[in-house]
């Protein structure tokens, strides 16, 4: 056994003074480089009649603009990156709405503070260099796996980049290598504990010990299933590519909260109507200021998930803010299966292939996988007066979803007119998912 | 020659049918034959009627999908055998039977077929050719 290490940072535990200045100060050095060198920002400020030198301390902040998701897709690719390409070493990108995606780039200084945050919530897990990381996120150019990979090498712990799929394979290979923790979306933890059931095998002929859970709602109810199936402890992590990707906060032993890597990932509440920063405890949109990324140095951006934050001190020692799990969003975003899927992505599909724009999307959990159907109303001209005709219209539908949601979804085609109609904002989710306790 | 049937898509829910067919009552259309082709999800009402071009206007007007679909229909003898030979006609043709539905015809001793082929004109010359002989359009909707 190694020197086993309570913290992977002293910053962690840092009295709110040293915190602060060093927010500050980084906080001071990424404003001006997004000014100097992201055009974007140079007219958002000037708009917003703020200066770089405007901005002494991290207290500052609020008088900072904020950053939406839609400033992400109207510079697509590259537009908001603050550094030449040679400085870069890294793109992820996550699906967004009319096909375009969002995309991030890193630095290796970018790659290090994410894999970092990573190393110190395993760290807070009790996960050691000596443990093996079974990893079965999604490699890509989805953040997950490749998150976690470089996190648990970054502590020292050994990767196995398994992926995702294959569940039988996964189980073989926990028994084989004897894997300590693993990290996947909650649902499809559930799934390898079920699938374990179901080949009888003991789960306490595992090794595994803990479960790294994120990227999708989950909740305690999951939690204590996926527990038991799995025979572990299971954590909550939170992350999203925009700010680095899982690891901006997770849980520590006493799971009270997801302690936030703030020295890197500087979180706010604001209220979502009147951008009004909130008091710690209350409920309201999620804000992150990436105040140590070099790349993509993204200036108060509205996550849209609805979030409170506790600065009680936690048992574990650590003095880092912690966040809720996120009860809700302020927009109609869906994560289906680990993936982000808006509304608006499904209604350019449809009206792109000729329907109408009034559709149904429902969303089920069968099995403790997320199910998609999306019901779209037939028209003339697209009606054939065969099974197989109509059946193939589906299908076709479905196959241009997936290329652009990257997620499958089941196409039901029902009569004209036969989807409700509303005033106004029309409410075309019916999500039937349990997602909040 | 050709006979235009309606095709009406139908989600499968309780009720529809009556629906369905209460509209063309309304529209004071007589319905010659009828057959459903179903899944789980929804069907596909296949209607023959007296006033094809008529009874398609009133569905439209009442909300529904429907479109006309050209079909052939032949007098098939009351006797075993005999609509093997048409089918085997086709067969031999090389033209494809998309589907097919019955109803037993007022002549006396004949069955009629609605049969949708994917080459409507060649499938009437070759029945023809071995002695089937189509049914004539007005002769279907005046029935």
């Amino acid at each position: 056994m190694g020197n086993v290490k309570k913290y992977f940072d002293e910053i962690e535990c840092a009295p709110i003074e040293v915190m602060k200045w060093t927010q500050s100060n980084k906080l001071r050095k990424m404003v001006k480089a997004a000014y100097e060198n992201v055009p974007f920002y140079k007219d958002l400020f000037d708009k917003h009649g703020v200066k770089p030198e405007d901005i002494e301390t991290i207290d500052d902040i609020a008088k900072l603009p904020f950053t939406y998701k839609q400033d992400l897709r109207d510079n697509y690719p590259f537009g908001l990156f603050a550094v030449p390409k040679d400085k870069l070493v890294r793109i992820h990108a996550s699906s967004g709405t009319t096909g375009k995606q969002t995309v991030v780039g890193y630095t290796q200084g970018d790659v290090d503070a994410w894999s970092i945050g990573v190393a110190r919530m395993l760290t807070s897990i009790g996960i050691t260099k000596d443990d093996y990381a079974h990893i079965s996120y999604g490699y890509g150019l989805f953040t997950g796996g490749l998150g976690l990979h470089y996190g648990a090498e970054m502590l020292g712990a050994t990767a196995i980049p398994v992926s995702s799929g294959n569940t039988q394979r996964q189980i073989q290979i926990m028994q084989d290598f004897g894997s300590d923790f693993l990290c996947c979306t909650p649902s499809y933890a559930m799934l390898i504990g079920e699938t374990i059931k179901d080949l009888g095998v003991d789960p306490k002929s595992l090794k595994l010990r803990a479960g790294v859970f994120g990227a999708e709602p989950w909740t305690e109810g999951m939690r204590k299933q996926i527990e038991e199936l799995l025979d572990i402890k299971a954590y909550d992590i939170y992350g999203l590519s925009e700010i680095a990707g899982p690891g901006v906060a997770g849980e520590c032993e006493y799971q009270c909260g997801m302690h936030v890597q703030e020295d890197f990932f500087y979180p706010e509440i604001i209220d979502p109507d009147t951008g009004e920063v909130l008091p710690d405890g209350e409920y309201g949109e999620l804000v992150f200021t990436c105040i140590g990324k070099e790349a993509l140095p993204l200036v108060r951006y509205r996550t849209r998930d609805i979030c409170k934050l506790d600065r009680t001190p936690c048992k574990c020692g650590r003095t880092t803010v912690r966040m809720a799990k996120p009860k809700g969003r302020s927009d109609d975003m869906l994560i289906i299966r680990g993936v982000n899927v808006f509304p608006s992505q499904i209604e350019y599909v449809l009206l792109q292939l000729g329907f109408s724009a009034n559709y149904l999307i429902i969303v089920d959990r069968e099995n403790s996988l997320d199910r998609m159907t999306v019901k779209v109303e037939m028209t003339e001209s697209m009606f054939t007066d065969t099974v197989k005709g109509i059946e193939a219209l589906e299908n076709s539908i479905a196959a241009k979803m997936l290329s652009v949601l990257g997620v499958s979804t089941k196409i039901k085609i029902v009569e004209p007119k036969s989807l409700p109609r509303s005033e106004g904002k029309a409410n075309r989710v019916v999500d039937n998912r349990v997602l909040v306790d | 020659m050709f006979i235009k049937q309606l095709s009406i898509f139908v989600e499968n829910k309780p009720g529809r049918l009556a629906e369905i067919t209460e509209t063309l009552a309304a529209a004071q259309i007589d319905i010659r034959a009828i057959s459903v082709a179903d899944t789980t999800d929804f069907g596909i009402l296949r209607l023959i009627v007296n006033k094809p071009d008529a009874a398609c206007e009133a569905l439209k007007a009442a909300g529904l999908t429907v479109t006309l679909t050209s079909v052939i229909a032949v007098g098939i003898d009351d006797v075993p055998g005999a609509f093997s030979v048409a089918l085997r006609l086709l067969a031999d043709a090389d033209i494809g039977v998309e589907y097919m539905y019955a109803f037993i015809s007022r002549d006396e001793g004949k069955a009629f077929v609605i049969l949708r082929v994917d080459d409507e004109k060649s499938a009437v010359e070759v029945l023809e050719k071995g002695g089937i002989v189509s049914i004539p359009s007005e002769k279907i909707y005046n029935m």
